[in-house]
């Protein structure tokens, strides 16, 4: 399926836009560590959570779920939530 | 091969034809600064005098890099400990100073916690040690929240020692999140006796200092003699918060100290800190985060104090400025200010953020929360800035290559 990567870890994928696949949203993140090593880390942390500012949504619907079941007609969008300065 | 790596590998051939035709004398060894930001990193290519510096950086601009060193074992392994304000952290390692970069494999993080306990997760790697020359490509790297790791293969791979990072009391000693520094209780100043590499020491910031003498199997408290916070009882490890402990390397039974409470020297195999700060300024006081020691002389050491009064502003003392040198151990303190700013600099030197070289006279470095690196070439008697303008130092290094 098409997943949307956020700027931030274009250094791993080297373009904006990749084909991923899983049955769920985990599955779908190990398949993304597979294809491009150690970009899963940058987004999940060791215990399984999600990290503070990285948000996940599958048809343009925000989920915190990794057992998200996906299709492979889904799309997916990975964001980074900006804050700071 | 990128251009760049062709053009040094020809020179690196010339070099090595005319040194087989006679034998030369070994060439000045420049010093290199590494300085780690809040965004990012720079490095700082010295000539052999020391007058002029190239500029090369930034690399990861953006990344929170808490510290960037070179491997004196091979004078060739960069690391990186870095992470940004949306990603998790990570480690990077070049070897080729800084052209490319690779991320590790296995970065440092806690193990996966069993079903139904909230386990610890990495916030970002904070202080990086290589061991010593009969451990080449071992590592140690000290985390927030508080944990050390180690590598066996120069950064590539990272395990967690469980010996610190689970055993219950060490647990309560390095407290939670809401027990340390503000942006998270720090592991650092992890140190490898240079005479035995199964002898280690490491701070936290807080929880005390300790020490191991079987490679990290057990740990034992090193707090004799340091003071805690007014009102709150020295027996307990978890009240210690060494700021900066460095070991000299011309004396490796010699420690120095930067406490929140202090500055102390350890001579071993004595247990007991002395504080030897008292002898500082009653007006600046012994309160500072940096602590760095002579290459050679191991009664010259240097501190940069900061304001620890009242709601503890952390500053430099009434907006002046100036490191402090002893050069008996303690007994008497000089103030170096000849260079720096002479009224209203508010700045703050963090415990990674000054360091010396190992030339003749010494070079001295420092990073400031402002920005500014500056430097010594004479031990500190007359200073001047490197840069400015570069986004808050987080630490400094000097390598020499």
């Amino acid at each position: 399926m098409n997943v949307l990567i956020p700027a931030p870890l274009h250094s791993y994928t080297g373009e904006r836009e990749v084909d991923a696949d899983g049955a769920t949203l985990g599955e779908l993140l190990a398949d993304l560590d597979r294809r491009y090593p150690g970009l899963r880390f940058r987004m999940i942390d060791e215990q399984d959570r999600m990290r503070a500012h990285i948000r996940f949504f599958v048809n343009g619907e925000q989920t915190f779920d990794m057992a998200r079941v996906l299709l492979p007609t889904d799309s997916v969008q990975i964001v980074q939530a900006l804050s700071g300065g | 091969m990128p251009r760049n790596a062709k053009k040094s590998a020809a020179k690196a051939k010339k070099t090595t034809k005319s040194a087989k035709r006679a034998p030369r004398k070994a060439p000045a060894r420049r010093v290199l600064v590494l300085v780690a930001t809040r965004k990012g990193a720079w490095f700082y290519r010295g000539d052999t005098e020391r007058k002029s510096w190239q500029t090369d950086g930034p690399h990861f601009l953006g990344h929170i890099v808490n510290h960037l060193v070179l491997d004196p074992r091979d004078n060739r392994t960069l690391l990186a400990a870095a992470k940004t304000g949306h990603l998790g952290p990570t480690v990077f390692r070049s070897t080729d100073f800084g052209r490319s970069w690779k991320e590790a494999a296995r970065p440092p993080a806690f193990p996966k916690a069993p079903d139904g306990e909230k386990g610890r997760a990495v916030d970002h790697t904070f202080w990086l040690t290589p061991s010593s020359a009969s451990e080449p490509n071992v590592w140690y790297a000290g985390t927030s929240p508080q944990g050390l790791f180690r590598s066996d293969d120069g950064g590539v791979n990272w395990e967690p020692f469980s010996s610190v990072n689970d055993d219950p009391q060490y647990r309560i000693w390095m407290g939670s999140v809401q027990d340390g520094t503000p942006d998270g209780p720090k592991m650092h100043s992890i140190i490898v006796d240079p005479r035995d590499s199964a002898h280690l020491y490491f701070a936290m910031s807080g929880g005390g200092v300790h020490e191991s003498r079987d490679r990290g199997r057990t740990w034992t408290p090193l707090v004799q003699g340091l003071e805690v916070v007014q009102g709150f009882d020295a027996a307990n490890i978890a009240f210690h918060d060494p700021h900066c402990v460095r070991l000299c390397p011309s004396n490796p039974d010699r420690l120095y100290q930067q406490n929140h409470c202090g500055i102390y020297r350890l001579d071993r195999p004595s247990k007991e800190w002395v504080r030897v700060g008292k002898k500082m300024p009653k007006r600046v006081g012994d309160i500072g985060f940096p602590m760095v020691v002579h290459p050679r002389d191991d009664n010259t050491a240097w501190v940069f104090p900061m304001d620890g009064m009242t709601v503890w502003p952390r500053t430099s003392p009434d907006g002046l400025p100036s490191a402090y040198v002893t050069r008996d151990a303690g007994k008497t303190w000089q103030r170096l200010d000849a260079g720096l700013p002479a009224s209203q600099a508010w700045w703050t030197v963090k415990r990674q953020a000054m360091t010396a070289d190992a030339q003749n006279p010494v070079g001295l470095y420092f990073g400031t929360t402002s920005g500014e690196l500056w430097m010594s070439r004479d031990e500190g008697n007359k200073w001047s800035p490197l840069a400015k303008h570069l986004p808050e130092i987080y630490a400094v290094e000097a390598a020499e290559i």
